[in-house]
């Protein structure tokens, strides 16, 4: 038994569902009790889908345990087939259904329904959501295509085009409809077709002529791994390995397909991304040796460490994943870059460490999003698990060159979000900036009543800076709403500001700093504590540490101005 | 004949309509989801889901924003070895009980939460919570109930909850005992609360609230207690109260100026408290939402209205919509009617109104479909569908997450209604 507060993936069936919602032409019968209708939510609340998943459950209730829960399968599953006419159907249990082990497989079969029934067998109290839709992709495949076995690989035809499939996006990915537009484009350019994208936006005909490709482009090694190595078992099909994230892989990308595709050229496409000559203007300096830490899935984490470090002069100080079954890529990517993996689903150890790494930038999931917000540190959505803001409007991919444009962006401007707001600080207290004044630009009609006739005493000062309350939060992420809650039961429970940057200060007296046990008690001098104050905020956590650590190293009991520098210049090396 | 809730003459023979009764798949939440306002109502209880990763996964998706928080909820996800052998199931259970408590050494009052998996594997949560309330006693306190799908729809986890609470409530001391006291039972939120706890004050009776705020503030029952539902879910937890000797006093529920006023009356007439006081106290609030409903009721008047099953809230809102905002009922779907508790509140809805307990969802739209009505209530599964079809929708669970009760409340409730359908006339234009 696991205690959980959160988890960075549902069940494995909610897998089954991202593949059965990609297909276009597949319903997915499965046996459940009330209230496992709330993963439909998913789907039409988060990524907006304006459709149902094409999912019917069953609703067994207590009173049917006794009784013939069998029957109500076979019921639900008979009319399913009459009312949607799929072109397949996958049938299956969820956790509590698998408990009663009714054989969904079994029934279905005993139906004689004149479409292929694949029987999804997805172990709830071992797996989780990636590997069931891992699993459910390669099981529709293998038993939906038709064609012999091929003991060797299909020779390129020399009069037409080099043709692929795209394997792995499905519904709910993060940015799969975008990267898919983005790659497929891409492929385009080179000259090579594009013949089945699945599971998104796949039928069940599709899935039948998948062989019929020279190669596979695996976009998604956690969902499109297991049938990009059957089909290379089963028809030759080579694949790619390269997950084309940020301009260097994408480039890596290029000259993979261009050797699958026979193409006896390889174009340097790089030109193609702006992000590159972005991350090389002046502006850019102070991107330098940023401290990054990374978490999420475990091809988004491998290829974000990446272009970190190459292509946007980051320094990794940490990553990790969530995705056991990919914990050795982790493992190796971790290597790289000379720090540990770390490799749970237990978000609580994800907080620990970024609390103790003070990065200066976290590029992570919805949840160490949250975990930023706390701590106070800037941060960017890279991977799954998602939320509703994950679909913007917009065009927004991640792979590719224009992904690299969008890379580059959104992890860009969380780190000016953070500085906007330090010099805001900064100038607060100038004649032109102080909280009375009105901007600049707008005049004298933009100051307030009181101000513009300065004979009558100053009221309320009037809050004329737009000061988001959250400069951790990237401004692609619209503040957060829960599709699912109402405002009103939200908000308290946001301890945004964490306790390391809103240090308790109290002018006449000393703050009791750390103490550790039995040894000196460090505290901080009002004029250190000041000094403090003036470090951007979003650093000032880990000065405060720093100094704190190094005055108790060396047993000094009230940090000075001078304790101060001498730990600034000590950490800085 | 209570001069407030004017009985029409087919009332009798609303509370005999027919109820089209229906089995299959329902598209609704579990008792689990209670959990997100039960453990932000009782500030310092705890809720211990002892369940699946689909357990974990649901009130994480219903929760949604509050994630940044460390939660009053967790779940206990049973995997492979606990499925194996029951007795290392308990000791599993035991082992992440004290991690839990050592962790969060503020929680008082634990609860453990069975569900789908916990009820079919037998794991006995109730002797679990005797064990470890012997255990932690008398720093926590452990009770259990079950908020699981195959017993329990939605809103049933709070009544579920409750239900396991009320053993518990102290009993009266006997010198206090010749006073009778009001009992308002039923998660409200803290300002609808308060704005009936200074009504029941204005009127001169002693009023106390279940679930109470603080685990440590619960009220004292006894034979003189008398109770009000504001919630029309609470079926077991009615039961339990009156196992333990308290009255119910039946009333429509606290929807709309109308609902409201009857409720209070019913617990101002309890207590013996004249109608000239009565009239003193609430003429104002009343007045104050009949003229904000006027506003909403040009706006809603006419329009016709579909509810699919949710949180058992649909028939006092039905009633409150066609009779106070002239909306036109379609039809009223539930997920369970309990017809005593309600008895008052069909009596109010219009003759021949389609009332519908249960759920196929495929047929339901079917239905929903055909009558093309001008607005839909609905879960959250449904409503973007349904709009992407040209219906203009309501999304059902926002009506249990906002303050809706009471008077101040009344228009509040109403623009829940209007304002999908003044948002759809926008984009129109």
């Amino acid at each position: 038994m696991q205690l959980t507060l959160w988890t960075y993936e549902g069940p494995p069936h909610v897998g089954a569902m991202r593949v059965a919602t990609a297909l276009t032409d597949v319903h997915y019968v499965l046996h459940a009790p009330q209230g496992d209708t709330y993963a439909d939510l998913l789907f039409t609340m988060i990524e907006r889908l304006p459709r149902r998943p094409p999912v019917t459950y069953t609703t067994f209730q207590a009173r049917d345990l006794g009784g013939d829960t069998a029957e109500l399968f076979k019921t639900a599953a008979r009319e399913a087939f009459e009312r949607f006419a799929p072109k397949a159907m996958m049938v299956g249990a969820s956790c509590t259904a698998e408990l009663i082990q009714d054989d969904p497989g079994g029934l279905a079969k005993a139906l004689d329904l004149p479409v292929p029934v694949v029987a999804l067998e997805l172990p709830s109290y071992q797996r989780k959501e990636n590997w069931g839709a891992a699993e459910t992709f390669y099981q529709m495949v293998r038993h939906l295509s038709a064609a012999p076995a091929r003991a060797q690989r299909q020779p390129l035809a020399s009069d037409r085009r080099p043709s692929c499939n795209i394997l792995g996006p499905t519904a709910l990915g993060f940015r799969h409809r975008d990267d898919v537009h983005e790659i497929r484009n891409l492929l385009d350019e080179l000259g090579i077709d594009v013949r089945v994208v699945a599971p998104l936006g796949a039928s069940a005909a599709d899935l039948a002529r998948l062989h019929e490709a020279d190669f596979n482009v695996v976009l998604y090694p956690e969902t499109g791994m297991s049938a990009a190595l059957w089909l290379q078992r089963q028809y030759q099909q080579p694949f790619t390995r390269v997950v084309p994230i940020g301009v260097n892989a994408t480039q890596d990308f290029v000259k993979e397909v261009a050797e699958l595709a026979g193409m006896e050229q390889v174009p340097d496409l790089r030109q193609n991304s702006r992000a590159g000559w972005y991350s090389r203007s002046v502006d850019s300096t102070y991107l330098t040796g940023k401290r990054v830490f990374i978490f999420g899935d475990a091809s988004h984490v491998v290829a974000a460490a990446r272009v970190a470090a190459q292509e946007m002069g980051f320094t990794v100080v940490g990553l990790g994943t969530y995705s056991r079954e990919f914990a050795r890529e982790v493992r190796d990517a971790a290597k790289r870059y000379g720090c540990e993996a770390l490799i749970t689903d237990d978000y609580l150890e994800v907080e620990e460490r970024i609390a103790e790494l003070q990065p200066e930038l976290v590029l992570g999931t919805q949840m160490e999003r949250h975990i930023s917000k706390r701590l106070g540190l800037p941060c960017t959505v890279i991977s799954a698990p998602i939320h509703v803001q994950d679909f913007p409007a917009r065009y927004s991919p991640q792979m590719g060159f224009e992904g690299a444009n969008v890379l580059f962006d959104t992890w860009v401007h969380p780190l000016m979000m953070g500085l906007e707001e330090h010099l805001i600080g900064m100038f607060r207290g100038d004649t032109e900036f102080h909280e009375d004044a009105a901007p600049s630009h707008l005049g004298r009609a933009g100051m307030p009543a009181a101000a513009r006739s300065p004979a009558q005493p100053q009221t309320e000062p009037a809050q004329l800076f737009q000061v988001s309350p959250e400069p951790t939060l990237s401004p692609t992420l619209p503040p957060t709403v829960s599709p699912t809650l109402s405002p009103t039961l939200s908000p308290t429970l946001s301890p945004t500001v964490s306790p390391t940057v809103s240090p308790t200060v109290s002018p006449t007296s000393v703050a009791p700093a750390a103490v550790a046990e039995g040894a000196v008690v460090t505290t901080w001098g009002v004029d250190a504590e000041k000094e403090l104050k003036k470090i951007p905020f979003f650093v000032r956590g880990k000065a405060k540490r720093n100094t704190e650590l190094y005055a108790r190293e060396r047993g000094v009991p009230v940090i000075t101005v001078d304790t101060l520098y001498d730990a600034k210049a000590h950490f800085s090396r | 004949m209570s001069p407030v809730i004017p009985l029409r003459a087919e009332a009798a023979a609303c509370q005999d309509m027919p109820v089209l009764r229906e089995r299959g798949q329902r598209e609704v939440f579990c008792g689990l989801t209670g959990i997100i306002w039960l453990h932000r109502k009782i500030q310092d209880a705890f809720f211990l889901v002892v369940g699946s990763r689909t357990c974990a996964h649901l009130l994480q998706s219903a929760a949604g924003v509050m994630i940044f928080a460390e939660p009053r909820f967790a779940t206990a996800i049973i995997d492979e070895r606990d499925l194996a052998g029951l007795a290392d199931a308990n000791e599993e259970l035991d082992k992440v009980v004290q991690r839990l408590l050592s962790r969060r050494p503020e929680i008082k009052l634990l609860f453990l939460v069975g569900s789908c998996p916990s009820e079919v594997i037998k794991l006995d949560l109730s002797r679990a919570a005797t064990r470890l309330s012997a255990q932690f006693s008398p720093q926590v306190r452990v009770l259990n109930y079950s908020g699981s799908g195959i017993e329990t729809t939605f809103t049933q986890g709070e009544d579920a909850c409750l239900a396991a609470l009320v053993p518990e409530l102290p009993r009266v001391p006997q010198a206090a005992a010749e006073q009778p006291e009001l009992l308002v039972v039923g998660t409200l939120a803290d300002v609808v609360e308060d704005q009936f706890q200074r009504l029941f004050n204005e009127l001169g009776v002693q009023v106390r609230f279940f679930p109470p705020r603080r685990a440590g503030d619960m009220p004292a029952i006894g034979p003189q207690t008398r109770y009000l539902l504001a919630q029309p879910f609470l079926a077991d937890t009615a039961r339990a109260l009156e196992a333990r000797g308290a009255q119910r006093l039946a009333a429509p529920f606290p929807l709309g100026e109308e609902g409201t006023t009857a409720w209070l009356k019913a617990g101002a007439s309890a207590f013996g408290i004249s109608d000239q006081r009565f009239e003193q106290v609430t003429a104002g609030p009343r007045e104050r939402a009949r003229s904000a409903l006027a506003r909403q009721r040009a706006l809603l008047s006419s329009k016709s209205i579909f509810f699919f099953p949710d949180s058992q809230l649909e028939i006092p809102l039905a009633r409150f919509v066609s009779r106070e905002l002239g909306m036109r009922l379609t039809e009223v779907g539930t997920p369970y009617l309990h017809r005593q508790h309600l008895s008052e509140e069909l009596a109010l809805l219009p003759a021949g109104v389609q009332l519908s307990e249960g759920q196929h969802v495929e047929q339901q739209i079917d239905r929903c479909r055909s009558s093309r009505p001008d607005i839909v209530v609905c879960g959250l599964g449904l409503a973007n569908p349904l709009e992407a079809e040209g219906l203009t929708t309501k999304w059902a669970i926002e009506l249990v997450f906002t303050p809706i009760q009471g008077y101040e409340q009344a228009a509040d409730l109403a623009e829940l209604f209007s304002r999908p359908l003044n948002r759809r006339l926008r984009l129109a234009a």
